[in-house]
């Protein structure tokens, strides 16, 4: 076990220099996350527009693996579509919980947190926002597109 | 039994130091590596580790003795009781309770607060009466009693502590008052290793007519604890932070306070007389005791008991605070290094919560992980007290009658290798 393939250079540095860090005063969806179990919160701002995020931001405190993860993945989704949101999501939680193979295309970044598979006890901190953001396009789309405010606890 | 503790019963051998690594050899487990290091265990306020003699214990009795307690008219059945109810006599003794009824087996430490706040607490605490805690609470020593308030319309009312969770017994004293029904407070907090004026605080509530309800959950292990001299009404505490097994706890309560309770289970073996539409009450103990007992657990701790008397309960707690006082003047001597709790000699158990700057405590404890070292990140079961202490977590390192000084040198060395690893010093 190398800390080097948990704390990978992609990760140390998201979370040393978050991006997408911040809010967004004119969100259409707000969702809070949180894993009780270990106190990890992220907070996400989404402003979508004719199906496409334009724009996310996300807050929030917790280990390097779980902040580093959610700016990661604001990277990955910022000025797409709705659709393939949940294609990146699904691709991040496969290769997290499911073995499945990284897909840069989908990822990004995102592949580097292949490595937190071999810590059981951290997968959560990476998957936190994740499912956090899945949450919220969930709440956003029953409503018919209208603003949401939700919470997501692991 | 092993060699190592052979020959400590004696009263001199008792006062003297213990010798830890000598008996790391009676913990199988602390033999074994873990990631290619040797394991260094910190971890035990969360449990503590097993010695071989109760380990043995629980593997002999279900080889010769297994069977159900307190009904057979078999062999088996009566051998069952009869070492049920001498762990029973041995817990009692190593607390001082004046009768081995006053031991209550529970499933732990939770449990018994439980059945304290439902059979005592439903019969006794009404609308706009008081309940006393601290901010230091374990969980498991708070929710139970929001409970209570709820269903009862009572009250709880906190006692004021300083960062380092010392009890402000001025602000004690003038809170107890006619309405106050209990304090129910932590002994030695599993975060700040801060131990509370538990006899003081008795004394006072008794003056005014209150009960006093004490979490022994991380003192019964590591110093002696006399419910006598303390003069407390209910203590409970749990097996496996003492030596002991998983599963087993216990719940003390004075005789007169027992007796008046109702049962808090109901069911097999708690009974006297059973009609179809009401029944009543065997004696103490068996009136909280419903259901078969983990008699396994209870033959076990029994056993841990015995062990640590051995060792030497003055012996253990020496240990503790020496230990844990090298771990706050070590840590705190570190750059970017914060221990939460009092000084090094303060009034504290070898329970010691420390922060490391801009490191989250998850990648502090994965970074000790990846060298062998356990300890506890996160909040501890302890939400409100992280609030007030300004923190979402900590690292919590707790020691031992086997951990050494090398152990903690071997933690403050992993620390300095995280803060490196993440380039914060």
């Amino acid at each position: 076990m190398a800390l080097d393939d948990l704390y990978r250079e992609v990760i140390m540095d998201h979370y040393k220099r978050p991006r997408n860090h911040g809010t967004l005063d004119d969100a259409d969806v707000v969702v809070e996350g949180a894993n009780p179990l270990c106190g990890d919160e992220v907070t996400l701002w989404l402003e979508i527009e004719d199906g496409l995020v334009q724009k996310v931001r996300f807050a929030g405190h917790g280990c390097s693996i779980s902040q580093a993860s959610a700016s990661i993945m604001t990277e990955a989704i910022e000025g797409r579509p709705i659709g393939e949101v949940d294609e990146i999501i699904q691709a991040l939680r496969g290769m997290m919980l499911e073995g499945e193979e990284p897909n840069e295309d989908l990822l990004g970044d995102g592949i580097a947190l292949e490595g937190v598979r071999q810590f059981p006890v951290r997968i959560k901190c990476a998957v936190l926002g994740w499912n956090t953001l899945s949450l919220g396009l969930r709440q956003f789309t029953e409503s018919g597109g209208k603003p949401v405010e939700a919470h997501h606890r692991e | 039994m092993s060699t190592s503790i052979r020959g400590a019963a004696t009263p001199a051998a008792r006062t003297a130091p213990l010798d830890a690594v000598a008996l790391r050899r009676d913990f199988p487990i602390l033999a074994q590596e873990v990631r290619g290091k040797p394991l260094v265990y910190l971890d035990n306020a969360a449990t503590s580790q097993k010695p071989r003699v109760v380990i043995d214990a629980l593997r002999e009795y279900y080889e010769t003795t297994n069977a159900n307690i307190h009904r057979g008219i078999h062999y088996l059945s009566e051998k069952g009781t009869a070492a049920y109810e001498d762990a029973r006599v041995r817990v009692a003794s190593f607390i001082n309770a004046r009768r081995p009824h006053e031991v209550i087996f529970t499933r732990g430490t939770t449990d018994g607060i439980n059945m304290v706040a439902r059979a005592w607490g439903d019969a006794n605490v009404a609308s706009g009466d008081e309940i006393l805690l601290t901010e230091v609470e374990h969980h498991s020593n708070l929710v139970p009693w929001q409970e209570l308030a709820k269903r009862r319309g009572a009250r709880l009312r906190f006692i004021p502590t300083d960062d380092a969770g010392v009890i402000d017994l001025d602000a004690y004293r003038d809170m107890l008052g006619p309405q106050t029904k209990l304090v129910a407070v932590h002994h030695v907090s599993n975060v700040l290793g801060v131990i509370a004026p538990v006899a003081e605080m008795a004394r006072l509530a008794h003056e005014h007519g209150a009960l006093i309800a004490v979490d022994g959950a991380q003192s019964v292990p590591h110093m002696p604890v006399d419910v006598q001299s303390l003069d407390v009404d209910f203590l409970t505490f749990s097996g496996h932070k003492m030596a002991g097994p998983t599963g087993i706890g216990v719940l003390y309560g004075k005789e007169h306070v027992l007796e008046a309770m109702e049962p808090a289970h109901y069911g097999g073996s708690m009974i006297r007389m059973v009609e179809l539409e009401s029944s009543t009450w065997a004696d103490l103990p068996d009136k909280f005791e419903g259901g078969t007992p983990n008699i396994a657990g209870a033959i076990g701790l029994g056993v841990a008991v015995d062990y640590l008397e051995r060792v030497g309960m003055d012996a253990i707690n020496a240990h503790a605070r020496q230990l844990g006082g090298y771990a706050v003047n070590v840590l705190s001597d570190m750059p970017g290094v914060a221990v939460h709790g009092p000084d090094a000699d303060g009034d504290r158990g070898g329970v010691v919560s420390f922060t490391v700057e801009d490191l989250h405590p998850h990648d502090v404890g994965t970074v000790l992980d990846g060298d062998g070292i356990a300890i506890r990140a996160g909040h501890h079961c302890a939400q409100p007290l992280m609030r007030k202490l300004g923190v979402h977590a900590t690292a919590r390192a707790s020691v031992y009658l086997y951990n050494t000084t090398d152990e903690i040198d071997c933690l403050v060395e992993s620390v300095v290798k995280a803060q490196r690893f993440f380039g914060t010093v």
